[in-house]
């Protein structure tokens, strides 16, 4: 009877093509090493907070007089409200955790280099979405932060010569931050980005299983089939990496259960303390500093001393990322066969942008913007050095299977 | 619009730059906080009603609430309970706010979420750094909050500190007085320190459970979603050495 069904159904949707072609007989490298875990991790979070975000939405409302109140309302008077809350302002967090430290693989591993540069490009549009979503949802709380935080950022549109004060007075429908600001990014937070991230992540995977996994050696694992067009040293997904990805997931959700559970303030990073005071127009906080992702972008639009210049080195930071399959000119993807040059400017960048992260949480200071001025220049300089090394660099020889 | 964004900016700017050179005139007293302890938090509870809901408000917080978490009896709830209030009421003050500007210059900010805001060291620091400055409009000034429009509820239990001024040479060559220290009253208080600061600790524990009643949940809640995940994560584990088995080890 089930059975009978089951085919009912294959037989109009193509259901059992799509398991096979995703799952069971979708191939997969055999070597994944830890950096592979944060792909599948990213969907579960995504998942946490597009249900968390629903239940939230039932008790949250987005008006300048109730919204700070609702949020309250939920921690203290909704049944698990409190859980849900933190699980959601947590799960800001932990996304960027995740969607850093799976860009940083894609950098070692050369995953970004043909045939897979649309994947890149999909995840930077990804990373760009996210940004936005997690700056409007960072409004809906209504508390000091929240207020004055998307008031800077706002703002920031506004140095654009011309058009500028008028493209900021759009975004904000409104002088100043106010009323009609948050009911718009409400909309925008709910409904329009998740719907955008949806597609966008939708395109990502489409185009991962199109051309398939790279790995840690950086070998196409197609070049290598067996006599019925298996690739040597290719595993099916399922169940293989099913299992695996459920216990790397696993010891994820224990860490993001133990900061929900025990540190849901982030010590002031995931919460800030300023953002249990309610919005207040008239009263600027002491200290705005961005939410701790928004950090290194932060740090490098205060290091350049003209404002608009900033927000153009800001923006660029991001769009340059788009470019990154076609300025690095090596064909060896792996980090592994790599020469040691390439191995420096990584580290330097990685070092940049850790400590750009930490600047842009900082009060301005001569040392930090001098640093924040350092690093910026090492940020950039990765992708020219990167342009110029990965031509002429020496490379190891790459194996011809995966070790 | 520009000029206005740019003002922003820079002010923020300026008194981020303020804010950095600026420490507090006597170092943070450090607090130790035990919410699992209950008698502790319904002193604080009364000591709360008593002293601080006279001017502020904690509207996010419900009588009936604190009764719960903490226990307590019906007595013990009524104590807490203003005349014609019920359980189910949020926390208010007596005080019409129009009134409150008239006396302090400014309304009394709401302390159901003060102790997220200052953290405990802080709020415990300022409770007990109150002293004398004739200067100002309750004859008191605060080590760690300068200027504070509050009065010192404590005087009576605490007495009134004294100041320590030292004299800071500014860079135009004058000087200036600046607060470095606090003395002992000069008349003693009606508490001793010891049961002062006690007091004080039990009511900053309980500003600190007000400020996030659901700590007390996540805290009992912990032990068990966290023990649930780790046997998942132990038995995926196992599951998947089991399922890795027959791939061959890669060959070098």
């Amino acid at each position: 009877m089930i059975q009978k069904l089951g085919k009912w159904i294959d037989d109009r949707l193509p259901v059992s093509h799509f398991w096979n072609a995703h799952l069971a007989k979708y191939y997969v490298p055999k070597n994944f090493n830890f950096w592979y875990y944060f792909g599948s991790i990213l969907l579960a979070v995504f998942a946490i907070q597009i249900v968390t975000g629903i239940w939230l939405a039932m008790n949250y409302k987005p008006s300048a007089a109730e919204a700070f109140i609702s949020v309250e309302y939920i921690m203290r008077d909704v049944n698990w409200g409190w859980l849900i809350r933190y699980m959601h302002s947590t799960g800001a967090s932990f996304f960027f955790i995740a969607v850093y430290l799976h860009m940083f693989r894609g950098l070692m591993y050369g995953s970004y280099k043909k045939p897979r540069e649309l994947i890149w490009i999909f995840g930077v549009l990804i990373l760009l979405t996210l940004m936005a979503e997690a700056f409007m949802g960072y409004l809906l709380p209504w508390g000091q932060m929240s207020f004055w935080g998307a008031q800077v950022i706002i703002s920031l549109f506004g140095s654009i010569p011309y058009i500028g004060p008028d493209l900021a007075l759009w975004i904000r429908g409104d002088y100043v931050v106010s009323d009609v600001t948050l009911n718009r990014f409400f909309a925008l937070h709910v409904i329009a980005l998740p719907l955008v991230l949806l597609f966008l992540i939708g395109g990502h995977i489409m185009a991962l299983h199109e051309v398939g996994s790279n790995n840690p050696d950086g070998v196409e694992i197609k070049t290598n089939k067996d006599e019925h067009g298996k690739p040597l040293d290719g595993i099916p997904f399922h169940p293989y990496y099913t299992v695996k990805d459920l216990f790397g997931l696993g010891v994820f959700l224990f860490l993001f259960a133990a900061v929900i559970f025990y540190w849901p303030d982030g010590g002031g990073k995931f919460l800030e303390a300023p953002n249990f005071i309610p919005a207040d127009p008239l009263k600027t906080p002491e200290h705005i500093a961005p939410v701790w992702y928004f950090a290194p972008h932060y740090a490098i639009l205060r290091a350049i001393p003209d404002k608009f210049l900033g927000v153009v080195a800001m923006g660029s930071a991001i769009l340059i990322l788009f470019f990154l399959p076609w300025l690095d000119r090596n064909a060896v993807k792996s980090i592994r066969y790599r020469s040691m040059a390439f191995k420096v400017l990584l580290f330097s960048f990685l070092v940049a942008f850790l400590g750009l992260g930490y600047l842009g949480t900082q009060p301005v200071t001569y040392w930090n913007t001098l640093f924040s001025r350092i690093f910026a220049f090492i940020y950039f300089g990765f992708f020219v050095a990167l342009f110029l090394v990965s031509k002429f660099e020496t490379t190891k020889p790459v194996p011809e299977r995966v070790k | 619009m520009i000029r206005a964004i740019f003002t922003i900016i820079a002010s923020m700017t300026l008194v981020v730059a303020a804010q950095a050179s600026e420490g507090y005139a006597i170092p943070l007293k450090h607090v130790s906080v035990d919410l699992s302890d209950k008698a502790a938090l319904y002193r604080g509870a009364l000591t709360f009603q008593a002293q601080c809901a006279t001017c502020h408000t904690a509207k996010y917080m419900r009588y009936g609430r604190v009764a719960s978490d903490l226990h307590l009896s019906d007595d013990q709830a009524k104590a807490l309970l203003p005349p014609k209030l019920k359980l189910g009421d949020e926390m208010v003050s007596f005080m019409p706010a129009d009134y409150a500007v008239q006396v302090f210059g400014v309304e009394p900010p709401d302390l159901s979420l003060i102790a997220r805001v200052r953290g405990s060291d802080w709020l415990y620091t300022y409770l007990t750094s109150f002293y004398a400055d004739p200067t100002k409009r309750w004859g008191v000034n605060n080590a760690v909050f300068p200027d504070v429009n509050m009065p010192d509820v404590f005087a009576a239990e605490q007495g009134v500190q004294q100041p320590v001024y030292t004299d800071v040479k500014m860079p135009d060559g004058s000087t200036e007085k600046r607060l470095s220290g606090l003395k002992p009253p000069v008349i003693p208080g009606s508490m001793p320190p010891e049961e002062f600061n006690s007091m004080v600790r039990d009511l900053v524990a309980y500003m600190v459970y007000m400020s996030e009643p659901a700590k007390m949940q996540r805290m009992a809640y912990g032990p068990y979603v966290l023990g649930f995940i780790l046997i998942f994560t132990i038995l995926m584990f196992f599951l998947k050495k089991e399922y890795w088995r027959d791939i061959k080890k890669p060959q070098s």
